[in-house]
């Protein structure tokens, strides 16, 4: 009796003593780590796939994965790890002996003092990039990894970016253990290279999209010219810009032309740049001052080589005074302010907002309004526009602010652009309808059935494949 | 020649800009074009510099309205700048205690660090702080109920108002879980998430041809105006 509860005591020991060392054991290692090209890509990624570890589904909490270092990453790294050695060394000796010299009362820029920091940090620094140097050494000939990403357990791909296509890269997946203990590493078979496509074939309906619209507009380019009419609604915004240099010529005040808080590399500058060649080729005829402050200098000198030929083509050279036209500052509210000082010393009859505008649309709108000046605005900031349409008489919304050069130009070849941005509506509206039919058809006959789990897919094939 | 070299320019940087986002081989092109940008934004600097010393010298020296505005822009703007570059009452970095200049310029502590906590920053945020005035007299205005369009902004906006603060959730508590649409705070997320967004995405809709037809006529060239004219 008593020998059969002391070997059932032992064999309980036994298999908790097992367990107690099998949690301590890592997990089985992942197995077959393989790396495939990544399909219509610039060249820069690859697709790695593994073998789960035979213990995924009861002892992995996460897999570790791991990448090779390129050759110039590697140098970059132990250059790195001597400039970390040498500054961290300099700097404890530079520490300690400032700390002294403070007990001593020595100051800091005692000759003597600074003669001793100098020769203890080449000292110090010598050490440290001896030791760093050894270390190297010691390592020369093993491959190394940079740890790239953490993956969850099940999860067995991962697609690596911001790689060099002219280097092979190797891989390493170790398995975490949900006790902490790593398995021993799976590494690739073989070094793969990335291969760089022709064509980012991700982007293959947008490129259709941007053909068929760009093929558009250019085509009714093309018919205009051919000297088919082509009508325009009225924009009661761009009607009123003569209205607005004719007051001022009629009152006596200046103009002021506002272009926006953006450089010249953004589309809505340009837009208004192309509506202040109109409105200074009115100013002109009319003799009216034109003032235009930017807050870009790239926008300044754009503005007085697009004001100084709207002079010109008015028959006006000799009116044209480019000092009018001036940088003020680079900061948003800075700009602001000078603005609207400007505005209430100066009190211009007519204000043009054209451009792309934040915080400061309403501020400048407002200070206008307080001068009774007739103001028109354009922008293609949504979130800019009830700030504008509440504060200024007119306001150019989104499109109507791309269309006014086509609009005051009245060029056939302009108005001949904006037929061909009709077309672009009419492809928006197609697939609009589309999409929205199908969700509702999926809605009816209910998302779980066959029908509409179809539907669904193809409206997440249109969300994320056609318009992405 | 004087336009038709920038036109060539504008319409090489935009294709080379478009090709790249699709051809992998050419990103790099992108990527240069961007930095082109980057390089001649730099430069304009200096021609912005030099343009208000310019401007705001002139002004002092005819002794302009306003002169006065000048002479404090031009001893900011040089103080500033000496301070800067000078790194005056900048300490040396701990690691090159002999280099006089190797500390930061905007170290805490330092003048320049001084003139933008306490002198920029008020100032940038006295003109932002504004925009709460102007806000309440702009919505003054455009609430005025003068005809039926103003009527159903003055409507909407009062729900709006109404259904984010406290005091709008309290007024419709009591009403029954059928009608749970019509409880104000309910109301405000449809109209936002609805008609506001059914509205915003129009108008982004129009924004984003508008964009693709300019950029269009401008790297074509069949928009000249930003050069001064169609004329060469």
């Amino acid at each position: 009796m008593k020998s059969s509860l002391l070997s059932k005591a032992v064999l309980a020991g036994l298999v908790l003593a097992a367990t107690v060392w099998a949690q301590e054991e890592g997990p089985a290692p992942p197995t077959n780590v393989v790396a495939t090209d990544h399909p219509w890509d610039g060249g820069t990624q690859l697709d790695v796939s593994w073998t789960l570890s035979a213990d995924d589904a009861v002892n992995v909490a996460t897999y570790k994965f791991y990448r090779t270092l390129t050759e110039a990453e590697m140098l970059k790294e132990e250059a790195d790890a001597r400039f970390k050695a040498l500054n961290h060394a300099k700097q404890i000796v530079t520490t300690e002996l400032f700390a002294d010299a403070d007990q001593q009362g020595i100051p800091h820029d005692d000759p003597e003092l600074l003669g001793r920091i100098r020769a203890a940090r080449k000292s110090a620094a010598d050490e440290a990039i001896t030791a760093v140097n050894a270390d190297i050494v010691a390592t020369a000939g093993e491959t190394k990894y940079r740890f790239i990403s953490i993956l969850l357990a099940g999860e067995n791909t991962l697609t690596v970016a911001k790689l060099n296509r002219a280097v092979a890269y190797g891989f390493k997946v170790v398995a975490i253990g949900k006790n902490g203990v790593e398995s021993a590493p799976a590494v690739s078979m073989a070094a793969v290279q990335p291969i760089r496509q022709g064509f980012d074939g991700t982007r293959f309906f947008l490129s259709l999209i941007v053909f068929i619209i760009c093929g558009a507009v250019i085509y009714y380019i093309n018919v205009a010219r051919s000297g088919k009419p082509l009508n325009i609604r009225k924009i009661a915004g761009l009607q009123a810009v003569y209205e607005a240099v004719g007051r001022a010529t009629e009152m006596g005040r200046s103009i002021l032309f506002v272009p926006g808080i953006q450089d010249i590399n953004d589309i809505q500058t340009i837009a208004g740049m192309t509506i202040l060649s109109r409105v200074a080729k009115t100013a002109a005829e009319y003799e009216a001052k034109l003032e235009v402050p930017t807050s870009r200098a790239l926008v300044m000198t754009t503005a007085r080589e697009t004001v100084q030929a709207a002079f010109l083509s008015a028959g006006r050279p000799d009116a044209f005074n480019q000092d009018l036209i001036y940088y003020v500052t680079d900061e948003q509210f800075g700009y602001v302010a000078y603005l609207s000082g400007m505005m209430v010393r100066e009190k211009p009859a007519a204000c043009f907002y054209m451009g792309s505008f934040f915080a400061e649309s309403l501020i400048l709108a407002e200070t206008g309004n307080s001068i009774g000046a007739i103001q028109i605005a354009g922008t293609a900031q949504p979130a800019q526009l009830p700030f504008f349409v509440a504060a200024c008489d007119y306001t150019l919304i989104g499109e109507e602010f791309f269309a006014a050069s086509a609009y005051l130009s009245g060029e056939p070849d302009q108005l001949g652009s904006l037929k061909g941005q009709d077309v672009g509506k009419s492809i928006v509206g197609i697939i609009m309808v589309i999409g929205v039919t199908m969700l509702t058809l999926a809605a009816i006959v209910g998302f779980d059935s066959g029908f509409g789990a179809a539907m669904l897919d193809a409206v997440d094939f249109l969300k994320s494949v056609i318009l992405t | 020649m004087k336009r038709t070299v920038p036109i060539i320019i504008t319409a090489l940087g935009g294709f080379v800009l478009i090709i790249a986002y699709f051809i992998p081989r050419t990103q790099g092109w992108g990527e240069t074009a961007a930095i082109w940008f980057d390089v001649l934004a730099s430069i304009a600097f200096i021609l912005g510099g030099g343009n208000l010393l310019k401007i705001h010298l002139k002004k002092i020296s005819d002794q302009n309205s306003g002169w006065g505005y000048s002479a404090i822009t031009i001893t900011a703007f040089l103080f500033t700048l000496f301070v800067g570059l000078g790194k005056i009452g900048v300490n040396p970095n701990i690691q090159y205690p002999d280099f006089a200049w190797s500390g930061s310029y905007r170290t805490i502590g330092s003048p320049f660090w001084w003139l933008y906590e306490y002198a920029f920053k008020p100032l940038t945020a006295t003109m932002f702080a504004m925009l709460a005035f102007y806000v309440a007299s702009a919505a003054f205005r455009a609430f005025r109920a003068k005809n039926i369009e103003a009527i159903l902004l003055l409507g909407t906006a009062f729900i709006i108002l109404l259904g984010r603060t406290f005091a709008g959730v309290l007024l419709t508590s009591w009403l029954p879980d059928w009608l749970v649409g019509l409880k104000l705070e309910n109301l405000t997320v449809t109209i936002m998430k609805v008609f506001n967004t059914a509205g915003n995405r129009a108008i982004m809709i129009g924004i984003a041809l508008g964009i693709a037809s300019t950029s269009l006529k401008v790297l074509l060239g069949v928009d000249r105006t930003y050069l001064g004219g169609g004329e060469d």
